[in-house]
C-alpha cells in the first residue's frame, strides 16, 4: 500500500487519479481549497472501495502552509494538479489578473514542488508529479500567458530531476492535450482530438509507475506538438492560432 | 449540440452545461433548462431547445452506504450500472430496475421508473426515502415522504419539471443471488397469458415477451418468464458493460426493418422455446438487461428513429382492449419485434404523474416510416382513452394535449409544484404551449 498526496484534488483530472489509486487499494491524502468538494470526493472513494482517505482544505497561493504538509506522514507519490485556465484578453489588459495567474499556475507549483523535493530527498525516494500541458511548448497568441507559466513548470522541473536523479527521486511532467472537465466546459464544440479526463488519468498513474519524466497525453500530443514546436516562425506568424 | 433521445426522434440541437458539483447554484437561464441524465428516455421528455439542459451525469458521487441496512445516499448522476457494481456484492440489489441499467438516479425517479417486480415492489418512487431538490430560485429542499411532502410527490415522476435533484437516499433490496431462477412458459393466446400472470403472483419477477405479429387463432401468443433471486449466494455478473463489444455502429436503413424481418424474428423467438415449461438460471445481465448487450441497438431502426408505445389500462378491460390494440397493429403490420407485456400491481406510488398503475401495461416499438404510424398511434389513443388508461411519457413523442389531461388526473396539483424555470419539449408540447 503506497501513500499518495494529491494537491489540487477536486481538479477532474485528479478525481479520476484518485479513483485509480483507491481502487488499488493505496492511502490518499487530498488537498483542495474548498472543504465541500474535498469531503464528497472522500465520501465517493470511501463509499465505492473502502478507501483510507485525510484530507487537507489549503489555497494553493497561501505559501506559507506549504511547507506543513511535508512535516510528517511523507507520501511516496505528490502529484500537482490544481490549475486555471487564464483568459488571455483579460491578461493583456489587466495586469494584476496576468500577474496573479502566475500565482496559480506557477508559483504555488515551484514553491510546492520545493518543499516536497527537500523531504524527499533527505529520505531518498518517492515520485513528484505535476500536471503541466501541451500549451508549454510553445507560446502562440491566443494562450501565452498560460502557456508561458506552465512552460515554466517543464524547465523547473527538468532541473529539479536533474538534482534528484542523485538521491533516486523521480520526477514526472505531464503534458496533457484538449480534455473535457469544468476547465474546457466552455469551448464548444468539443473535436475528436478531445480526451476524458479517465483516459489522461490512467497515463498519469502509468507515467509515474514507469518514472517517465516527460508524458504527453493522448499519446498522439507527442506527435503534434512536434509539428507545432517545428513549423518555422515565418509561416507560424500567419496563422492565428 | 447533438443530444438526442434513445428514440431519436425528435431530431433537436440543444444547449448543454455540466453540472459538476452538487453544492453549486444553478447556472442563470435567460428561458428555461432541464436537468438531463443519460437520455435514456425516448422521446422529447429529456430534451429542451432551445432551452437550456443541465447535464447532470458529472453529479456522480457516492455519499454513503449502509450495508446493514442497505439504504444508500448518492448524487443524481449516479447510474444504475455503478450502483448494482458497488452493492451487488455485498447482497443488495435494485429495489426496482428498469429493462436498461444504463440510467441515472435522477432519470430513476423523475420518470417513477417501473420493472418487472411492479405487482409485488412498485415503482422506484415507493423505495426513496430523501433526496435534495434545487429549484431556480436557489432554495433547497430536503424531501421525503415526511418533509416537504408535496415536492416530493410532485417530483416522483415530475419529468425533471420541479428542479434539479442533486442527491438520492433509498433503500436497497437484500438478495440472495446474482442469478435468477427463469422459468419460461410458453401462452397461445392472451387468455392464457393472463391466467397464467394470475398463478404468477408470488414470483418477485414477471414479464412477457408477445408477437405481436401473430393473427388469428395465434394472436396473442408468446412467452412469460416468472423468476426469483435464486438461492446460490454467488454474487458475481458476467457483466455485459457499456463497452460491450456487440454494438451497431452507425443507423442501419430502414429497409431492413420490413414486415417480413420482423416476423423471422418473432417466430424464432417464439419457436426457440419447445415444450410449455423450461427452467434456466441466469445472470442478472442477460435476464433484466437483454438490449444492454448490443449497444446502441436503437440504431437498427434508421436515420428517422422510432416511437415507442407503452400503455396501460386497468384489469376491467385489459383483455379486450389489448386484443383490440393487437389486432389493430397486425393489421397495420407495422409494429415491431419488441413487444412487451405485464400486469401491474396495486401498490400506489407516492409519484402526482407516475405512469404506473393497477391494470395491464403492453410496450412495443415503431419504426418510424411516414405518417401512417402516426395515425395508427392516435387510433390506438383513442382506445386508451376510452378505457380509462394512460400512456407512458418517458417513451412519448407524440401524444396529444387531450390525451395527457385526460389521462393524468392529479396534472393541476402537480402545476403548482412544477418550477417556473424548468421546462421540456415534452412539456411545452402537452401542455400546448408554443413559448418556453
Ligand atoms: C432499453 C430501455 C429499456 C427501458 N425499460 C424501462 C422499464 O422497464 N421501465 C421503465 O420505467 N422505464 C424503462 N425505460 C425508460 C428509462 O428507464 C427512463 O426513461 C429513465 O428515466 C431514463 O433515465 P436517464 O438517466 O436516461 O434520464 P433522461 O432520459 O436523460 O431524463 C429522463 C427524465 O429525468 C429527468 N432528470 C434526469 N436527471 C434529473 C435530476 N438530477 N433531477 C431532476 N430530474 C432529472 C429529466 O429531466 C427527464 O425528464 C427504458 C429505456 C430503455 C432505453
Ligand atoms: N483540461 C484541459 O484541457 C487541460 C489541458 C492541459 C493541461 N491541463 C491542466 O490540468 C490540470 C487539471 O485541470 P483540469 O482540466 O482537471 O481542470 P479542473 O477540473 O478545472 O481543475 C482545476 C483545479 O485547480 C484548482 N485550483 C484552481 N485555483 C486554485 C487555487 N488557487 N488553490 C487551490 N486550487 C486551485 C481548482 O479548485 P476548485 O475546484 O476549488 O476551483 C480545481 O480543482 C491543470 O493544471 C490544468 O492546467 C488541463
Amino acid at each position: 500500500m503506497k501513500h499518495i498526496m494529491i494537491y489540487g484534488a477536486s481538479s477532474a483530472m485528479a478525481k479520476q487519479v484518485a479513483h485509480l489509486y483507491a481502487k488499488r487499494g493505496d492511502r490518499l491524502t487530498l488537498v483542495a481549497r474548498n472543504a465541500e468538494k474535498l469531503e464528497t470526493i472522500k465520501s465517493d472513494l470511501e463509499t465505492r472501495y473502502s478507501a483510507q482517505v485525510k484530507t487537507i482544505v489549503q489555497e494553493a497561493t497561501d505559501y506559507d502552509s506549504h511547507s506543513t504538509l511535508f512535516e510528517d506522514d511523507l507520501p511516496d507519490i505528490f502529484l500537482i494538479a490544481h490549475g486555471i485556465l487564464t483568459d488571455q484578453d483579460k491578461a493583456q489588459s489587466d495586469n494584476s489578473y496576468l500577474l496573479n495567474q502566475f500565482h496559480t499556475n506557477f508559483f504555488s507549483q515551484t514553491s510546492l514542488l520545493t518543499h516536497a523535493a527537500n523531504a524527499f530527498e533527505k529520505r531518498g525516494s518517492g515520485t513528484l508529479c505535476v500536471i503541466g500541458s501541451v500549451a508549454g511548448d510553445r507560446g502562440r497568441m491566443s494562450n501565452y500567458a498560460y502557456g508561458s507559466a506552465k512552460a515554466g513548470i517543464e524547465a523547473f522541473c527538468d532541473g529539479l530531476r536533474h538534482r534528484l536523479s542523485k538521491v533516486n527521486v523521480g520526477v514526472v511532467l505531464i503534458k496533457p492535450g484538449f480534455t473535457d472537465t469544468p476547465m474546457t466546459a466552455h469551448i464548444q464544440p468539443k473535436g475528436a482530438l478531445w480526451a476524458k479526463p479517465e483516459k489522461v488519468a490512467k497515463d498519469i498513474v502509468n507515467a509515474i509507475e514507469k518514472n517517465k519524466p516527460v508524458k504527453y497525453t493522448p499519446g498522439i500530443w507527442n506527435y503534434i506538438m512536434f509539428i507545432i514546436r517545428n513549423i518555422p516562425r515565418f509561416i507560424f506568424h500567419a496563422s492565428r492560432l | 449540440m447533438k443530444y438526442t433521445p434513445w428514440g431519436n426522434f425528435p431530431n433537436t440541437q440543444e444547449n448543454s452545461v455540466p453540472l459538476n458539483w452538487t453544492g453549486s447554484p444553478l447556472p442563470l437561464v435567460s428561458d428555461s433548462c432541464l436537468p438531463r441524465g443519460l437520455g435514456r428516455s425516448y422521446g422529447d421528455s429529456c430534451l429542451n431547445s432551445p432551452g437550456l439542459l443541465l447535464d447532470c451525469t458529472p453529479l456522480n458521487h457516492f455519499l454513503s452506504f449502509d450495508s446493514e441496512q442497505g439504504i444508500l445516499k448518492a448524487e443524481a448522476g449516479v447510474t444504475l450500472q455503478e450502483i448494482i457494481e458497488n452493492t451487488l456484492p455485498k447482497g443488495w440489489f435494485l429495489p426496482v430496475t428498469p429493462g436498461t441499467k444504463f440510467v441515472t438516479l435522477g432519470g430513476a425517479i423523475a420518470n417513477d421508473v417501473h420493472g418487472k417486480n411492479h405487482h409485488i415492489d412498485g415503482c422506484f418512487g415507493n423505495h426513496v426515502l430523501r433526496f435534495e431538490l434545487v429549484r431556480s430560485n436557489g432554495e433547497r429542499h430536503i424531501c421525503s415522504p415526511t418533509e416537504n411532502r408535496e415536492l416530493f410527490r410532485a417530483t416522483i415522476g415530475g419529468l425533471g419539471l420541479t428542479g434539479l435533484i442533486t442527491w438520492v437516499e433509498f433503500q436497497l433490496k437484500k438478495v440472495t443471488s446474482a442469478n435468477i431462477d427463469v422459468e419460461t412458459i410458453k401462452f397461445h393466446n392472451l387468455k392464457e397469458f393472463f391466467e397464467i400472470s394470475e398463478e404468477s403472483k408470488n414470483y418477485l419477477y414477471t414479464v412477457s415477451w408477445v408477437d405481436c405479429l401473430a393473427t388469428g387463432d395465434d394472436l396473442g401468443r408468446g412467452l412469460f418468464m416468472r423468476g426469483q433471486h435464486s438461492s446460490d449466494g454467488d454474487f458475481s455478473s458476467k457483466s455485459v458493460n457499456s463497452q460491450s463489444p456487440l454494438n451497431v455502429p452507425f443507423n442501419l436503413p430502414s429497409f431492413l426493418l420490413n414486415g417480413l424481418t420482423m416476423q423471422a424474428f418473432n417466430t424464432l423467438y417464439y419457436n426457440k422455446q419447445f415444450s410449455k415449461l423450461s427452467k434456466s438460471k441466469q445472470n442478472y445481465n442477460p435476464f433484466f438487461y437483454p438490449l444492454d448487450a448490443v449497444r446502441n441497438w436503437n440504431r437498427i431502426y434508421g436515420r428517422n428513429g422510432f416511437l415507442q408505445y407503452q400503455f396501460v389500462v386497468p384489469h376491467e378491460s385489459g383483455q379486450e382492449v389489448v386484443e383490440e390494440i393487437f389486432k389493430k397493429i397486425s393489421d397495420s403490420r407495422m409494429g415491431s419485434f419488441l413487444a412487451v407485456l405485464k400486469n401491474f400491481g396495486k401498490i400506489k406510488s407516492p409519484g402526482l404523474l407516475s405512469f404506473p398503475r393497477e391494470g395491464v401495461t403492453l410496450a412495443l416499438d415503431f419504426a418510424i416510416k411516414g405518417p401512417e404510424v402516426f395515425q395508427l398511434l392516435e387510433e390506438l389513443d383513442k382506445i386508451i382513452i376510452s378505457n380509462h388508461g394512460r400512456i407512458y411519457p418517458a417513451k412519448d413523442a407524440r401524444m396529444s394535449t387531450e390525451m395527457f389531461k385526460a389521462s393524468f388526473p392529479n396534472l393541476d396539483e402537480f402545476l403548482k409544484w412544477k418550477d417556473p424555470n424548468f421546462s421540456s419539449l415534452f412539456f411545452r408540447r402537452v401542455m400546448g404551449e408554443t413559448k418556453i
